[in-house]
């Protein structure tokens, strides 16, 4: 009920808005109104916030927990590695806050709700990332930006121009990574349908691992997380050279400059790149399948 | 007994639902085992660490407690979602208040059986991937696995008694997802799904102690494991009886309660 009332008035807002000047208007208004949706139901807003900020806490616990243990794992100190699990986390919930509600694919697919967008004027991905932007993600994004600033605060860290660059780069291009990761098992679902736990694997298991102190980490899951999901890359390595660490064996840290180009490779976020295509296939009509564009696979 | 009939076709309803989505259960291995060997890096590190043993855990326990905890994943409703959340959100729920089963039961049963299927494509293959690549340390005794799977069956069955009351929230509530994270969060983490509760501070761990959480998944892998044996075992099994029944009963209540909340619109 309620959400078919929702879905009407953000389609007459949308035609009312592509009359008026300017690309974005669209845009504007439908976000404007998903962010006045969940306000409406106040009490779960609430509640979502402070779950949201729980999970953030949580997370954190739980790489607290083993350093409560032990003083060293992986080379790092707990002060060193909250760094690690700082520029990790705040580059997720941010890529979450933009895509990550791409999860909702599969339920598109399966209803067959997906070619509603497919009618409208715009570009596929676009519109599924301004379809729903959860609010509730910011409080998440805030514990990892508050680990950022304590660890850079409580470590000694030699500043120069050079570093300033890297950590700004590396927040930039770590938030590309994992929106890749997010757009690239989105794209997966089209040719599994039930199978997002598959993908889950790599991008919440890549989230999970970039908090980690790589060095642990087996030859197979070096290959995996380093470098074929690299998320290594997005927080620990940088984190070494931000400190002047040395790097442990297959993670040598000029590789933290290395997370632009990859993140470029992955993403390549544009949105008219990303326009996914649509091609049907003939012999089960009742499928839609689509593929995403070569310059974002 | 022929009361229970149309509950026990639910369970194998449930079960061969599950059944039919058996790419589903494929990637929730290869989740479970990518989860697994990350634990794994993580864990060991940590023992190692810290001399042989952390709290008592070797390497050999740490790895029985790492994969049957992300075998169970499956089984063990750690999400907090669940159909009836969406049913009682749109009103459907009202047609199941008319069917001559009861809403609580059929729904924890249908939810059970659909768990105990996620045990074979992913329960056992993690157990049996970990054991073969990084070996564990299990009992020789007999007592220990008969114990253990009766308390298996009976944290699961906990993990839905209470996911039920998330649901049942909605008569009051309409849109759950705010608790429904909520749970999410704190399951996880007091069931002790990425690190054994005891390596919990003491403080901590009074606080998972006094949740139903431990229940579900931590004191099944005690038992299953020998980790805790004898009295201490029986004892951690009553405190999941406890558990159970108290989930239960305040499923029963809101149930009552919120069915006269219940208001559905459109005609």
């Amino acid at each position: 009920m309620s959400g078919n009332l929702h879905q009407t008035s953000d389609a007459s807002k949308t035609s009312r808005a592509d009359q008026a000047p300017g690309r974005l208007a669209a845009y504007r208004a439908v976000l404007a109104s998903r962010m006045r949706a969940q306000r409406s139901y106040r009490s779960n807003f609430v509640i979502d916030l402070i779950s949201s900020g729980l999970v953030g806490l949580i997370e954190l616990a739980e790489v607290w927990l083993l350093f409560h243990q032990v003083g060293l794992l992986g080379g790092l100190t707990f002060e060193q590695v909250l760094l690690v699990f700082g520029i990790g986390d705040l580059c997720f919930s941010l890529a979450d806050l933009f895509v990550g509600h791409l999860d909702n694919i599969p339920t598109y697919i399966r209803k067959g709700t997906l070619d509603v967008f497919y009618l409208r004027p715009q570009p596929l991905l676009l519109q599924l990332m301004t379809s729903d932007i959860s609010l509730r993600r910011l409080t998440r994004a805030a514990i990892g930006l508050a680990s950022i600033v304590i660890a850079l605060s409580i470590n000694p860290i030699q500043w120069s121009p050079a570093k300033v660059a890297l950590l700004a780069l590396t927040i930039v291009c770590g938030l590309v990574t994992y929106a890749s990761l997010y757009v690239w098992a989105a794209g997966v679902q089209f040719f599994m349908v039930n199978g997002a736990e598959f993908t889950n694997a790599f991008v919440y298991g890549g989230r999970y691992a970039s908090t980690q102190p790589a060095a642990v980490w087996s030859a197979p899951l070096k290959v995996l997380f380093g470098f074929v999901f690299p998320v290594a890359l997005v927080a620990y390595v940088p984190t070494l050279r931000l400190l002047d660490l040395p790097g442990p064996a297959g993670f040598p840290t000029w590789l933290a400059w290395c997370t632009p180009p990859r993140g470029a490779v992955d993403g390549g976020l544009r949105p008219d790149d990303v326009a996914l295509r649509r091609t049907a296939l003939p012999r089960r009509g009742r499928l839609t399948w689509t593929r995403l564009s070569k310059h974002t696979v | 007994m022929v009361a229970l009939h149309p509950y026990i076709r639910l369970l194998k309803a449930g079960f061969r639902q599950q059944s039919a989505y058996r790419l589903a259960a494929f990637g929730g291995l290869v989740a479970n085992l990518t989860f697994g060997f990350l634990k794994v890096a993580m864990l060991f590190a940590t023992v190692r660490a810290g001399g042989g043993t952390v709290q008592g855990y070797d390497i050999g326990s740490m790895s029985a407690y790492i994969w049957i905890s992300q075998g169970l994943l499956g089984s063990i409703n750690l999400s907090g979602r669940i159909d009836l959340a969406d049913r009682i959100r749109t009103g459907d729920v009202a047609v199941d208040f008319l069917r001559p089963l009861d809403v609580q039961v059929g729904t924890i049963v249908t939810e059970v059986g659909r768990a105990l299927f996620a045990l074979i494509p992913r329960g056992l293959p993690s157990v049996a991937i970990g054991a073969l690549t990084v070996g564990m340390t299990m009992p020789t005794t007999p007592g220990p696995y008969l114990l253990g799977a009766v308390s298996l069956v009976t944290g699961i069955t906990i993990s839905f008694a209470t996911v039920y009351l998330v649901a049942v929230a909605g008569f009051w509530l309409i849109e759950t997802r705010g608790i429904q994270i909520l749970y999410m969060v704190l399951s996880g983490f007091f069931a002790g799904l990425f690190v054994p509760i005891s390596l919990f501070p003491t403080w901590l761990l009074v606080v998972a102690e006094a949740t139903p959480f431990p229940s579900m998944m931590m004191y099944p892998i005690d038992i299953l494991t020998g980790r805790v044996t004898g009295w201490a075992s029986a004892g951690l099994f009553l405190v999941q009886l406890g558990w159970l029944a108290a989930m239960l009963l305040v499923g029963r209540l809101l149930t009552l309660a919120g069915r006269r909340k219940l208001e559905v619109q459109g005609g």
